[in-house]
């Protein structure tokens, strides 16, 4: 009964979805004010109803209901009930519900958080939502709706969740990823509802700031929290892979950087209109495709399109009309006026347009990268992986220029710098990198070119950022600090977040030492200064797995205990799939990293030890780099009610200014 | 002439959906190689276990396959069971462990076992590229005298197997 109940709640949301992304948007055409005034309370019952659809499948997971098909294939009686609960977003039609979750709570968010916007854009915004709601509540109902029964033959026990996804990590990273991936929704909302009213202007850039800082704080801590998953999860000790899924999540991220950093100019100066524009229709695209990609299992299996042509259809319709009546409406609605503001070479103009090509370019590369194997394996039906090589060979040196024009960006000022201050402020820190960074690069044992261009880099981006916080306190004084906005404080910390992840990333990969061998038990061995000692292995019975578990002690040269590793070997016993669980102890400095190969015989087994200098940096400096976004959304100036002058002149002010 | 430069984006996109489109429902194809019929490029590369040197006269004597591979590729994976019935039946399979952390590639292989007679360790990408080769994996037929026959591209499944290279493979072997 529950899940029909859920089903009718969805066809009921869609509904709503319909009037939500018709009504006000013929209502802001024709200026009536009763039609777009129904925008919010069709937000707000959508929402209600798909929340409700999403409370009744978690219902069904952690009461067992294996008469849904889904539950059936994803859960099992001896799975813990926090996984049971994450197991509704483990899978393609869960994961579409969450999405459509998220949505909602996206819609819900701007309905009231914007009460300052003008009636007939908050109309648009709304409408424009409403209708990516529609599309993806079809998706769910026509083709993959997690409340199809098993009946009458439904089975007395479930399939279980993939081990894979059983995991601390998986019930907080896809709703952080999905935040994120929405939350561009509202950007691209905003934009589109600019094009249709004909109004870009420093205060539609002013409107989508905090929401896409926001989103994009959202993923990029979903990011991160993948790549830490990955590391812990997979055992192998990488981070990153070039995968298909982790593409699918950067890219976004990228050009929401992008986007982040040109709103600033629209709302500085009204330049980039039209740029700023595409960006904003270019990270939700991105993040639909990605969301498509990922979900359909198009890319990781990628017979799941062929195999399933209904759903690889309806992805393609629904991303044409998306993505296709944007750029249409962009075309046709952009300004092509010449803009009349002028901004010389040096100017924190020019820099921003450097950033965005850059971070253009690089999305470019990865999304060639990704895509070029799908596209073959659709021509020739050869299936093959572009691989680290090829990324790693384009997208480092592009993020090494980015960085080195990042100083030089945060030192110009908008639109015209003289170049012979510009060169008294740059050299001493170009100086002063040369020293640090190469003075960095002498301690280390032995050279490498790689590192010592990041050292040269992190150095010149640290001290940019000093001395333009110096430069700012000129006049001040040193109280001057507590005056400034926290978005400046935001921009220089993500900045500085991206010099601990660059840090962090070129350290590990750099100065890891790993050893593979075989320990019996009262063995141990030397490495990077410690002592790892294999006390033996003991069998060990989870919920729902078996488990032999290893005990490492680890010693320092002084013989004195550090810590004790658990590394485990489990066999998850409803799909007799054999997981690696590596034992960690993380530090600030260095990660130990102990993973159990194969059992060897007579209680010895094939161990795997990692030491990884630094390598918590690189999630330490995403989680920077999110918390300074955060800092930019919660400025003043956001908050502030502003009078938005109102272009027809004959109507009431709008409701709740 | 303004308004065209910004039909640009929706060109690529239009584009790009039309590609993925004809991709749905377009029959699979060969990948064809130049190098059919040449012998297989001389080498003098490091294997991936052990500290011997492989050159390109130790693959000669019998027909064999000689596979494209590397930790970083996911397909790999995919393809490596299938390798490893493969040489369980007796089929000779060399390995070519492409642009790769050797210390992976032995993890890997004591992972997930070795279906390779020889193993050449190709960490620049020399081989390869003398190969032609794309991406990973790919698999070279040769025969007893080193000649490149038939180049796969893409997983070797047993339906692969089956259909397309096992034909070749014997007909090689009663040459």
């Amino acid at each position: 009964m529950i899940p029909e109940l859920a089903n009718l709640a969805l066809i009921l949301a869609l509904c709503l979805a319909v009037v939500q992304g018709t009504v006000p948007l013929v209502g802001a055409w024709l200026g009536a004010h009763q039609w777009m005034r129904l925008a919010r309370p069709l937000v707000w019952g959508q929402s209600a109803l798909v929340l409700f659809a999403f409370l009744c499948l978690a219902f069904a997971f952690l009461s067992d209901d294996f008469s849904v098909a889904y539950v059936a294939h994803n859960s099992n009686t001896a799975l813990p009930w926090y996984y049971k609960f994450s197991a509704v977003w483990a899978a393609h039609e869960g994961s579409l519900l969450l999405w459509a979750l998220t949505l909602s709570g996206w819609s819900v968010a701007v309905s009231l958080g914007s009460r300052q916007l003008p009636e007939e854009v908050l109309a648009r915004v709304l409408a424009v939502m409403g209708l990516i709601s529609v599309g993806f509540l079809l998706f769910l109902l026509h083709t993959s709706n997690p409340f199809e029964r098993l009946l009458p033959y439904s089975p007395d026990n479930g399939r279980d969740l993939n081990p894979l996804l059983q995991d601390f990590g998986l019930i907080v990273h896809p709703p952080m990823l999905y935040m994120g991936y929405v939350g561009f929704s509202v950007a691209f909302a905003f934009a589109i509802a600019a094009l249709l009213g004909g109004r870009l202007d420093a205060a539609w850039a002013r409107w989508s700031r905090p929401w896409t800082l926001v989103a994009w704080c959202f993923l990029g801590v979903g990011i991160v929290l993948g790549s830490w998953w990955a590391y812990y999860e997979l055992g192998w000790g990488g981070w990153w892979f070039w995968d298909p899924v982790e593409n699918a999540s950067l890219m976004p991220w990228l050009v929401g950087t992008a986007l982040l950093h040109s709103l600033a100019v629209t709302e500085k100066r009204g330049v980039f209109k039209s740029w700023t524009v595409l960006l904003a229709v270019a990270a939700f695209s991105l993040s639909l495709l990605g969301t498509f990609l990922v979900r359909s299992g198009v890319l990781t299996s990628v017979h799941a399109f062929a195999t399933d042509p209904e759903r690889g259809t309806f992805i393609l319709v629904f991303l044409l009309i998306v993505v296709g009546s944007s750029l249409a409406l962009f075309a046709i609605r952009a300004p092509v006026v010449a803009s009349q503001v002028r901004f010389g070479l040096w100017s924190r103009e020019t820099l921003l347009l450097v950033n965005n090509l850059l971070l253009v370019v690089s999305t470019a590369t990865i999304l060639l990268g990704t895509l070029y194997p799908l596209l073959l394996d659709a021509l020739t039906g050869a299936k093959l992986s572009v691989g680290p090589p090829y990324f790693n060979a384009l997208f480092l040196p592009l993020m090494a220029v980015l960085l080195f024009s990042l100083t030089v960006g945060v030192l110009v000022r908008w639109k015209e710098t003289p170049w012979p201050w510009l060169r008294q402020m740059l050299w001493p820190i170009g100086l002063g990198a040369l020293v640090l960074g190469g003075g960095l690069e002498l301690m280390r044992e032995s050279f490498h070119w790689g590192s010592l261009l990041v050292y040269l880099l992190a150095a010149w981006v640290v001290l940019g950022v000093v001395r333009e916080l110096l430069d700012k306190l000129r006049h001040t004084g040193f109280w001057g600090v507590f005056r400034l906005p926290l978005s400046y404080w935001g921009m220089h910390l993500s900045h500085l977040g991206l010099v601990v992840c660059a840090l962090g990333i070129v350290l590990s990969s750099q100065e890891s030492v790993e050893r593979d061998l075989r320990m019996a038990p009262t063995e141990q061995v030397s490495l990077g200064g410690y002592r790892f000692v294999f006390e033996g292995t003991q069998s060990i019975q989870g919920p729902n797995y078996r488990s032999e578990r290893a005990t490492l002690s680890v010693l320092d040269d002084q013989g004195e205990l550090i810590t004790r590793l658990y590394p485990e070997k489990r066999l998850y016993l409803v799909q007799q799939m054999p997981m690696t669980e590596a034992g960690i102890d993380a530090g600030f400095t260095r990660d130990l990293y102990v993973a159990l190969g194969e059992p060897l015989g007579d209680g010895a087994w094939a161990v795997r030890i990692h030491i990884k200098p630094f390598i918590r940096w690189i999630w330490l400096g995403g989680l920077i780099i999110a918390l300074g976004g955060l800092l930019a959304a919660l400025d003043a100036r956001y908050r502030r009610v502003f009078k938005t002058p109102k272009l027809t002149a004959s109507e009431p002010a709008p409701q709740g200014a | 002439m303004k308004r065209l430069v910004l039909l640009v984006p929706l060109v690529a996109f239009l584009l790009l959906t039309l590609f993925l489109y004809r991709g749905l429902f377009l029959k699979p194809e060969e990948l064809p190689s130049a190098l059919i019929g040449k012998p297989i490029p001389a080498f003098s590369l490091p294997a991936v276990e052990g500290q011997s040197l492989i050159t390109d006269k130790d693959l000669l004597g019998r027909p064999a396959l000689l596979n494209v591979w590397a930790t970083w590729c996911v397909a790999c994976r995919v393809e490596h069971p299938v390798l490893n019935r493969l040489a369980a039946q007796g089929v000779l399979i060399y390995g070519v462990n492409y642009k790769d952390d050797n210390a992976m590639a032995r993890q890997w292989l004591a992972d997930f076992l070795n279906p390779y007679r020889l193993n050449i360790q190709d960490a620049e990408g020399r081989l390869g590229f003398d190969l032609g080769v794309y991406g990973a994996p790919e698999t070279f037929l040769l025969d007893k005298n080193g000649i490149i026959r038939h180049k796969f591209v893409g997983v070797i499944t047993d339906q692969v197997w089956r259909e397309q290279l096992a034909p070749l493979y014997q007909e090689l072997q009663g040459e």
